[in-house]
């Protein structure tokens, strides 16, 4: 056996051959995703069909579709889900506002940019945790700042997080606070990207800066823009912390998110199998998400390519 | 990858000026917060809020020491044991990450697997994915295997969660480099390794240092599964500032600011030495120079 494998050159040779390089080569990022994402990700699938309950020593019993059945003829995951969209619309719009017009700013050179850049980059590296705290704090009637700047213009103390608009405003404010350098940080590779001598063209054509911005600049940008949608529409779709430290749902189930709902779903009612059901459900609107994304990522590749 | 990052036009100092001045508003929360971490208790919830006070380094000093009432004596906490395994934790597993993605991203690129954009659809879409899709599994998984608590479970489970990442913007990277230098390094008889290592990776090795601090910004504040997963000794900083929250005496903000300070600058740092790394990265290497 050894006599064999000495001559073929053994597993060793046999692993190491040209036509396996690639193979071998993606194993181990496949085998910890599979291990750590993947399987957990069939099993919760496999637990969607069943009635188990993460609390009760009780052994599940098959339950086919009745899970997604139940979640998707129920008024409230309807309900969570408009919560949601509002919350991802407005913070998207917000985020690529404010992560416009600070690219924009930033897309000059001058002296000390690194720094003042880092002031902006900084939201960004907080925690989600610190984040809510501290906006609850602002926000809060008695000691919050905001209603202390707001009490010039109002009468009573203002109370921010008391109705269901001012709620979802809170939220959106400190959610799009967090992540605009991150739109930012987008749409200025766009704006380094266009090359030079198009600016020098118009320059020389005389062409508003309206012009200029809408025939040379938008066009560079148009992709990175809709990349930014897409993956901030992704991560905000995800937006779970900030809201549940914020107004923990609150007041009402006015700012109750999906993802809000789904922990309460499996942790708190210990719906486990029901939790997991709108889970994948969640999943499939990310994964066709993701494929709007990555079309978008390949017509990029296009264009600059 | 070798041109320089360039600007549109140069401005002067007066423009530095009006950007400090918007980047302060910008930053202004968080100047709140490093403000209130040298606030006494009682300055912290002022009313109405103050700007100007007298700064104290007491918050500083409880975040490693708490001097207990009852016996007047002070006890060290483990806080410095949570910031080490924030360290410890968030650096080994962007690195593993890193390093595994980077293999991974060298095959995608230089030798395709039959079915290979399947494959990397797969592998963007567990990024994407809602992490309480995989919760319960996971939790369940963990204590069936005894990973539950220890050092190697959480940095394998955050090494899966910023592979894809990783994957995706290597792979742009090495895209963008000239085969035909591989090869022509291959014709003069150099080992398929040497021409890993002798000509890919110094010439992506900005981009990887981009993957590695953006990979850092997410992990560093990952909060869910380290609180459900992580035990006594290898919390880390965010479920330790969270379990700040639950006292009866209501939130002690100064404490807490002084924890998010001192959690900033860490990350803050790296962030500075790398920007420009950073600025480049981001795009997934979607915009070629």
């Amino acid at each position: 056996m050894a006599e064999i494998n000495r001559r073929t050159g053994g597993f060793g040779a046999w692993l190491l051959d040209p036509k396996r390089r690639g193979a071998l080569l993606v194993t181990p990022a496949i085998v910890i995703l599979f291990v750590m994402n993947i399987f957990p990700l069939l099993w919760s699938f496999g637990l969607s069909f069943f009635n188990y309950k993460a609390s009760s020593l009780k052994v599940p019993t098959f339950r086919g579709l009745s899970n997604y059945e139940r979640v998707l003829t129920d008024e409230k995951v309807w309900e969570r889900f408009q919560t949601t969209a509002i919350i991802v619309g407005s913070s998207v719009i917000l985020q690529l506002i404010i992560g416009f017009l600070l690219a924009l700013m930033f897309a000059k050179a001058f002296p000390m940019r690194r720094i003042v850049l880092m002031l902006v980059l900084t939201p960004m590296m907080l925690s989600f945790v610190s984040v809510g705290v501290f906006f609850k704090l602002f926000y809060e009637p008695t000691f919050g700042i905001v209603s202390y700047l707001l009490s010039a213009f109002t009468e009573d103390r203002f109370v921010v997080l008391g109705s269901p608009a001012g709620a979802i405003a809170g939220i959106v404010i400190a959610d799009a606070w967090m992540w605009s350098p991150f739109v930012m940080l987008l749409v200025l590779a766009g704006l380094v990207s266009v090359p030079k001598y198009l600016y020098e063209a118009a320059e020389i054509d005389r062409a508003s800066s309206l012009r200029r911005f809408w025939t040379i600049t938008f066009p560079y940008i148009k992709s990175l823009l809709l990349l930014a949608v897409l993956f901030r529409t992704i991560e905000t779709f995800k937006l779970f912390d900030i809201v549940y430290i914020i107004t923990e749902g609150g007041p009402g189930s006015s700012t109750e998110t999906i993802a809000v709902y789904l922990y309460r779903t499996a942790f708190q009612f210990f719906k486990t199998s029901q939790s997991s059901a709108l889970a994948y459900i969640v999943l499939f609107i990310v994964v066709v998400m993701t494929n709007l994304y990555l079309y978008a990522v390949n017509r990029r590749a296009e264009e600059v390519g | 990858m070798t041109k320089r990052y360039r600007e549109i036009g140069k401005a002067g100092w007066s423009y530095t000026l009006i950007t400090s001045l918007v980047g302060l508003i910008y930053f202004s929360p968080v100047l709140w917060i490093i403000l209130t971490s040298f606030k006494t208790r009682t300055d912290a919830l002022a009313v109405p809020p103050k700007l100007f006070f007298t700064p104290t380094l007491d918050n500083f000093a409880s975040v490693f020491y708490r001097s207990s009432i009852t016996t007047g004596t002070s006890q060290a906490t483990d806080m410095a044991l949570y910031f080490f395994n924030s360290i410890f934790i968030a650096g080994t597993s962007v690195g593993l990450a890193l390093i595994v993605g980077t293999l991974a991203a060298y095959a995608f690129s230089r030798y395709p697997l039959r079915g290979n954009d399947t494959y990397l659809f797969i592998i963007l879409t567990t990024r994407m994915m809602p992490p309480i899709v995989v919760i319960i599994p996971i939790f369940l998984m963990f204590r069936l295997s005894g990973l539950a608590g220890s050092y190697w479970g959480i940095i394998l489970l955050y090494t899966a969660f910023n592979i894809p990442f990783s994957v995706w913007l290597v792979k742009s990277f090495f895209d963008e480099l000239n085969p035909e230098i591989e090869d022509a390094a291959r014709m003069d008889g150099a080992s398929e390794g040497r021409v890993f290592f002798r000509f890919c990776i110094p010439q992506i090795l900005a981009g990887l240092s981009a993957t590695f601090v953006f990979g850092l910004i997410l992990t560093w504040n990952e909060f869910l599964f380290a609180l459900l997963l992580t035990g006594v000794e290898t919390r880390t900083v965010p479920v330790a500032m969270a379990r700040t929250l639950g006292g009866e005496v209501g939130v002690d903000y100064g404490l807490l600011a002084a924890i998010v300070t001192l959690f900033l600058l860490p990350i803050f740092f790296v962030t500075f030495l790398l920007q420009n790394q950073l600025l480049r990265g981001v795009t997934f290497g979607t915009v070629k120079k």
